[in-house]
């Protein structure tokens, strides 16, 4: 029996222990007429479910993690003398057409007759190991069930039970999430530290020259001198901030004006359709705004330019500042809008009652009131900004140059990340473990603006509420 | 035009007539006609949703700022039709002032609150001339002496009576000619609103006042005529010794002795 199933049963043997134990309750009930019974049905039947199902899910859970492992290592030992011995890799891909006969999953060639033999002993012991877990699981769902059955009395408080199961859960479930940020940190600052035993940490922050040569498998330690490549962070942040700072001159006019006319001028009607219209902006695949840097505005900036005399390239920094500017217009015009319609109406009526018209209490008393706010949705944009790839990779001309020409192809951190890990790279060599410094980088940078963003924001919510 | 104010006495400030108020199909205010003299304080009185703040707001336009809000009737302020389509809203607003329920104060100095005002109007050429006009709107407020050291300092940082003494203040700055005040003390404490009712007995030497209180002992104490309003009706109105000892209507008797309301 799969795991899937075994958790479907355990479901349905929830549900019916759940209707037992809301039957056993008001039973219970008016066995002792006059006493009144602390929980309600459900919760009885709640708690009743409960126990049949936890205790058995945990042992199922446990068993999951382990069991693979158990039955990998019974395996191992039973292997003839001259396989058991194999180092790692060779181990891996022995186990791997093992569990693969075993499994009858995808065509194992040649399989040899030890092979066989193994896979079947594997097959035998995961047939055992799933007999046992269901046994075990049976009995515990059974004995949960059964005890609690009897547990039912009037002041049995069973609500305070699920109550707490109902905590627990809470809790379970945002430490993933929180834990998933700390292992992706984790992840990185590993690779990175593995990344700076090669390249002194002073050559990648403070380097101006980013030349990673390409490295074939398994660099050797001779090889590691110097002479290999550099990786200076400097031109990739001087594009991700020029770029950046292209698309915030974009997003931040266009994206308050924006906001202001929805939320000051706009009819309540036009308000309602246009504000879901301009937020589909951002849900648009940023791949797609990728193709309308490349076809669309590039070509069209290269034809502006020669007009003026310039000469702008298709793929620049300005094809990809603009076109990220205009995807970042709904992070700042949602926003903003939230936030200008926060101010409250009486200090509006303040200005108004002074005798100011509606657009000098807008510049001078709405937009001051609100400038927290704004400042911490155009630092939310920045930081999406400095984060997006793929409008970048296709746009921005990808040429890891020092430049602050805005003409010019630039190329950004996020590019070099895909570049260093698509491609045939060893994973242990610098060109690839560089990405994960530039990553941390990204992370750092990305992270501090959304902080410094949401104390600003967190300070101006104080003032109104 | 001013029919109406040459067959009245001659210091007329604000003359009312037939004044409605819808808010979509709702009538908030059902035909009010009302004089009032210049340098009088009149109070307005009555149950919460009588439309006393509503026709409040029509002195000075500030309904127009509300959607779906309709005025008719004919309201003259010194003389000039305010819904005359050739009547500036700005100048209006500026010269009919109003102080609102919460203290409003903008989030700027205390200073640049008092300046605001002013600045917009240009009433000062040079910064000597803002500075006196701060200044004196700070001293007829009775703030100065409190903020004379920290005028740069935010406005919102002052206490409640402070910073509503602060917007008073504000709209003195303009030199308006009459002033609202819709429930001006309704978020002080005693003590803030007895300084606030003091300065109203002074302002009234240069300002006409219309005030909304639900407080009927302030009314009292400050004003000289009171108006009752109920369900959108201008019930009585009355110099104020006489309608709170000796009322005409049955339903003002009903209210200021607490029977209702």
């Amino acid at each position: 029996m799969s795991n899937i199933s075994l958790i479907v049963l355990l479901l349905a043997l929830m549900a019916i222990a759940y209707q037992v134990g809301m039957v056993r309750s008001r039973k219970v009930a008016t066995i002792n007429p006059g006493v009144r019974m602390h929980s309600r049905p459900q919760h009885y039947g709640m708690m009743v479910g409960l126990w049949a199902v936890l205790p058995a899910f945990f042992v199922l859970l446990i068993w999951a993690w382990f069991a693979p492992g158990v039955i990998n290592t019974m395996v191992q030992a039973s292997l003839p003398a001259e396989f058991a011995t194999l180092d790692g890799n060779g181990m891996r891909i022995v186990m791997r057409r093992i569990s693969n006969l075993a499994a009858n999953f995808g065509i194992v060639a040649d399989a040899a007759d030890w092979e066989l033999v193994a896979a079947e002993y594997m097959k035998q012991l995961q047939h055992s190991s799933t007999m046992l877990l269901t046994a075990l699981m049976a009995t515990l769902a059974s004995a949960g069930l059964v005890i609690s059955f009897y547990k039912i009395q009037p002041q049995l408080r069973a609500r305070h039970q699920v109550e707490r199961v109902v905590k627990v859960l809470l809790v379970l479930c945002s430490t993933v999430a929180v834990l998933t940020t700390v292992g992706i940190v984790l992840s990185m600052v590993g690779e990175t530290m593995k990344f700076f035993s090669f390249i002194k940490p002073s050559d990648f922050f403070f380097g101006t020259t980013w030349n990673p040569r390409f490295s074939t498998t398994g660099v050797g330690e001779g090889s590691l001198t110097g002479s290999q490549g550099s990786f200076g962070l400097l031109p990739l942040l001087s594009g991700t901030m020029l770029v950046a700072f292209i698309a915030l001159v974009v997003a931040i006019p266009l994206g308050l004006m924006v906001a202001i006319y929805l939320s000051e001028y706009a009819p309540a009607k036009f308000r309602a359709t246009a504000k879901p219209v301009i937020e589909v902006l951002a849900g648009i695949p940023t791949i797609v705004y990728g193709f309308f840097a490349l076809v669309t505005v590039g070509p069209f900036l290269t034809d502006f330019g020669a007009m003026l005399g310039l000469t702008i390239r298709a793929t620049s920094a300005l094809t990809a500042g603009v076109v990220m500017g205009i995807m970042i217009i709904p992070f700042i015009s949602s926003l903003t809008d939230d936030i200008i319609t926060q101010v409250p109406k009486t200090m509006r009526d303040g200005s108004l009652g002074l005798g100011a018209t509606k657009s000098e209490t807008i510049l001078k008393v709405v937009l001051p009131a609100a400038l927290p706010g704004i400042v911490g949705a155009v630092l939310l944009a920045a930081s999406r900004a400095i984060g997006e790839t793929m409008i970048v990779v296709l746009a921005a001309g990808n040429s890891p140059a020092l430049t602050a020409n805005p003409f010019e192809a630039v190329s950004t951190v996020t590019v070099t990340i895909v570049n260093q890990l698509t491609g045939d790279n060893d994973f242990a060599s610098p060109q690839s473990l560089v990405a994960f410094a530039l990553g941390l980088t990204l992370f750092v940078i990305t992270l501090l603006l959304n902080v410094m963003a949401l104390v600003i924001v967190r300070k101006y919510r104080e003032q109104y509420e | 035009m001013s029919n109406v104010a040459q067959d009245n006495a001659t210091n007329l400030k604000i003359i009312a007539r037939d004044v409605k108020v819808f808010y979509g199909q709702a009538e908030a205010v059902k035909g009010i006609s009302m004089d009032i003299a210049q340098n009088e304080v009149v109070a307005f009185i009555g149950p919460s949703g009588c439309g006393k703040s509503t026709f409040l707001r029509c002195f000075n336009r500030m309904n127009d700022t509300i959607e779906h809000c309709r005025v008719t009737g004919l309201i003259e302020m010194a003389g000039l039709n305010i819904h005359d389509p050739a009547l500036d809203v700005v100048q209006l607003r500026a010269q009919v002032g109003m102080v609102f329920q919460k203290p409003n104060p903008f989030p700027k100095s205390i200073y640049e609150n008092i300046a605001y005002g002013p600045r917009l109007h240009g009433l000062a050429e040079r910064k000597a001339d803002l500075d006196d006009i701060v200044e004196s709107s700070l001293r007829r407020a009775g703030l100065w002496n409190e903020v004379k050291d920290r005028l740069d300092q935010p406005g919102t940082g002052l206490s409640g009576g402070q910073q509503q003494r602060l917007c008073i203040a504000r709209t003195i700055a303009v030199s308006p000619e009459v002033i609202l005040m819709d429930e001006p003390c309704s978020a002080l404490d005693p003590i803030a609103t007895s300084i606030i009712e003091e300065l109203i007995d002074e302002l009234k030497q240069n300002f006409t006042i219309v005030m909304v209180t639900h407080n009927m002992q302030q009314a009292a104490r400050v004003s000289d005529k009171t108006a009752f309003f109920h369900l959108g009706e201008l019930v009585e109105m009355g110099p104020t010794n006489e309608l709170f000892t000796n009322p005409q209507n049955k339903r003002t008797e009903d209210y200021i002795t607490g029977r209702y309301g």
